[in-house]
């Protein structure tokens, strides 16, 4: 009972009903906090549970990346995301703090690689055309190692090939980069087997080195006597069977690629090793050209001009090209006091052995130098000819001159010396000269003096000629005229006399015809005589009449 | 004091019909003779069960600011966004007004209501006599601005309902969401818990 009412209140209130106490203890209020901590720790201990492995990825730019949304992704699956962005100490690149999935720890070793995806367009294809939409993300391509790690040094384009692909990759050295791109293709027979995956430029500046990487089954036509050339755009060349057009896609026209074949005449070769170095030919023709393996140097002193002779001017023989002028220099022999012009050129020894090392043979040095050396003695002498008479162009020609002056080559100097003989061109000038000389010797004022008297002689002998003609002309030949027509005449009226039915003719023939008969009674006298000699006596008795 | 309150004068106000009785001469709980509504001189348990409520509304205050309260995925990509990186995008995008409201929404008020809640637990229990109308005032603020701090969950609830086009977008709530509500519940029950009276109590308290 409550305190007593202090007088104030009515008496009459009603009094409350009593009710039953409540089945439910007061403290069963703390179970909503109680389950509120444990949903709260809950949530705290999944989240601290699901938190992955945190990783910083430096990049030379955050471009596109945002912290809080920017996704990382492996095979297009979502397995972090970047957390913050930083600068490094030195300002030069950003870190980028990501947190990974929790079961993206294997991912994480040491050359896994990230890279950020932009829309690109590279090597034919288009890449990253997603985030145009759903804004960058963060590649990623696990590694193979086995050694994990939490900071990775983000690659600035990505890469071509994901690691995992089966082919194998080759390096490449070549002159320039032509129009490579990244992902540039490679073809092999026009079909597409690989692509460009990385180039850079040499230390020494003095070429470039591109890596490709070629797709598993085709990777095994690669072998060491493979030549890559650059593909890129149209080969284009004029010749005897008329304009032939090289071109590989045209996707590699525009764009640029790279191409591979196995020389024709290659002998078979196992696969070539991952890695592999190839040269990088310009050209399909200049990939295919015989081998340039092999080189040996020497030089050929030359006594004239070698204007129009140029480096990579070809050495041939007999029209075989086997080999390249490589420089070409001038120097003072002292003690001769002579300027004479070296040249120094490569002979590949290689194309001149083809046939026996397609055998088995190959010849060492020695046996080389006496293959030389026998050659020489028999007259080979290297000579400087005209390529194109238009452009001047000069090339190195070896050639056998049997009368040429016996020489050898010292092996001892460095590079030996091929002996050498004038060339075609200087020929041609000593004998134009002496040509010209002989003419200059020939007295060409009194041969002028006399063909002007004969000159002469000839016109009087002409203008009496024509004199004479003129005679003739006017008196000789009226005669000749009137004589003419006499002999007619006198042809004419023999004819007459001729004809079958001339009075003449008439008269010889009846003139004959009285001969005749006249010797016909002259052979019946005779006969009478002779039967009747008396008759020349007595004379003819008469007849009887019968 | 000579104020007379129906607690001062040993009687019980029914809270519903307002009929003043005695309490039961058994003792014990009585109910409203008239109405029949359970009839307490104050709230059973008020300090209590109000200091429950505090506990697992700033609890689940954490979860609710931290965790995600809507998972949106689009073509665009996916995307959670808990309730102060909505704040902080609408900043972000110009819309100062509306990051305003409802930073102050979802984010002042629950936590006003939690300190001001246990403000008056602590004044009450220490019976303290400083600032009881101000006290009072703040309560009838409190149960006023209550039911508006749910304005995030309205909109989470509507989003979801609303866009779900599958491939092109997707809304979903998420665990910060739950918390969220719970708190705004678990503040509203808080400070139904509370017995304003309390306040004056000491007041009529004759050692006070």
């Amino acid at each position: 009972m409550a305190e007593p009412p202090t007088g104030t209140e009515p008496a009459d209130l009603p009094e409350a009903v009593a009710t039953p106490p409540h089945r439910w203890a007061p403290s069963i209020v703390w179970l909503v906090p109680i389950v509120a901590a444990a949903i709260g720790a809950w949530l705290a201990v999944h989240a601290l549970l699901e938190r992955g492995p945190e990783i910083t990825i430096t990049f030379k730019s955050a471009e596109g990346i945002e912290a809080g949304k920017t996704k990382i992704k492996y095979k297009s699956v979502d397995v972090g995301q970047v957390t913050t962005i930083s600068f490094s100490k030195d300002r030069a690149s950003v870190l980028v703090r990501a947190e990974m999935r929790k079961d993206a720890d294997d991912f994480l070793r040491t050359d896994t690689q990230f890279w950020v995806v932009r829309p690109r367009i590279a090597g034919g294809y288009v890449s990253g055309l997603s985030t145009l939409l759903g804004g960058t993300y963060i590649g990623m391509d696990v590694g193979k190692s086995t050694e994990s790690a939490r900071e990775f040094k983000g690659l600035e384009v990505p890469p071509v090939v994901t690691l995992g692909v089966p082919g194998r990759q080759f390096v490449l050295r070549g002159k320039d980069l032509g129009s490579l791109d990244l992902g540039a293709p490679v073809y092999f027979r026009r079909i597409e087997v690989g692509r460009v995956v990385a180039f850079h430029l040499d230390k020494d500046g003095r070429g470039v080195t591109v890596r490709v990487f070629i797709d598993a089954p085709y990777d095994q036509y690669v072998n060491y006597y493979t030549r890559f050339w650059q593909a890129s755009g149209i080969d284009l060349a004029l010749g005897a069977n008329g304009i032939q057009v090289q071109t590989q896609s045209l996707v590699s026209v525009l764009i640029g690629g790279l191409a591979f074949e196995t020389l024709p005449d290659a002998p078979v070769s196992s696969p070539a090793d991952a890695d592999a170095s190839f040269e990088l030919f310009p050209s399909r023709a200049a990939a295919l050209a015989p081998s340039t393996a092999g080189a040996h140097t020497f030089v050929l002193y030359f006594d004239e001009s070698v204007r129009g002779l140029e480096q990579g001017a070809p050495v041939d023989f007999r029209g075989v090209n086997i080999g390249e002028v490589q420089e070409i220099g001038i120097e003072l022999d002292r003690k001769t006091k002579t300027v004479r012009i070296p040249v120094l050129v490569r002979l590949y020894a290689e194309r001149l052995q083809r046939r026996e090392l397609k055998g088995t043979v190959k010849l060492d040095e020695l046996e080389r130098r006496e293959v030389i050396d026998a050659m020489v003695a028999r007259g080979m002498r290297a000579q400087l000819r005209t390529g194109s008479l238009i452009t001047g162009q000069l090339y190195v020609s070896l050639d056998f001159f049997p009368e040429a002056s016996p020489a050898r080559i010292d092996w001892t100097t460095e590079p030996p010396s091929i002996p050498t003989v004038p060339g075609t061109l200087t020929n041609l000038e000593s004998s134009l000269e002496s040509i010209l000389r002989k003419l200059d010797k020939v007295p060409f004022e009194e041969l002028s003096d006399d063909l002007r008297r004969a000159l002469n002689q000839t016109e009087t002998a002409l203008k009496a000629t024509e004199h004479l003609m003129q005679r003739l002309d006017t008196e000789v030949t009226p005669e000749a005229k009137d004589a003419l027509i006499e002999a007619k005449r006198a042809m004419a009226a023999a004819e007459k006399v001729l004809a079958s039915n001339s009075p003449l003719q008439e008269d010889a023939r009846r003139a004959l015809d009285d001969i005749s008969r006249a010797a016909k009674s002259l052979r019946v006298l005779t006969d009478y005589l002779e039967r009747h000699p008396e008759a020349l006596i007595r004379g003819k008795p008469e007849e009887k009449t019968p | 004091m000579s104020t007379a309150t129906t607690a001062g004068l040993g009687l019980l106000a029914c809270p519903s019909c307002g009929l003043v009785s005695r309490p039961p001469h058994t003792g014990g709980h009585g109910a409203c003779g008239r109405c029949g509504a359970a009839l307490h001189a104050r709230k059973p348990y008020s300090i209590r069960r109000t200091w429950a409520f505090l506990i697992a509304a700033a609890l689940l205050y954490i979860p609710a600011n931290v965790m995600p309260v809507m998972y949106s995925s689009s073509l665009f990509g996916s995307q959670e966004d808990t309730i102060l990186s909505g704040v902080a995008y609408l900043w972000s995008s110009g819309s100062w007004p509306l990051a305003v409201v409802v930073f102050v929404a979802s984010i002042t008020v629950p936590l006003l209501k939690i300190i001001a809640l246990t403000v008056l637990v602590v004044s009450v229990q220490r019976r303290s006599k400083r600032w009881a109308h101000e006290r009072t005032l703040l309560y009838r603020v409190l149960e006023l601005i209550g039911r508006w701090s749910m304005l995030d969950i309205y909109v989470v609830t509507v989003l979801v309902a609303l866009v779900h086009l599958q491939a092109l977008a997707t809304i979903q709530a998420g665990p910060g969401a739950v918390a969220f509500g719970a708190v705004v519940v678990l503040t509203m029950l808080a400070s139904m818990s509370f017995d304003p009276r309390l306040i004056w109590d000491s007041f009529d308290d004759p050692h006070g």
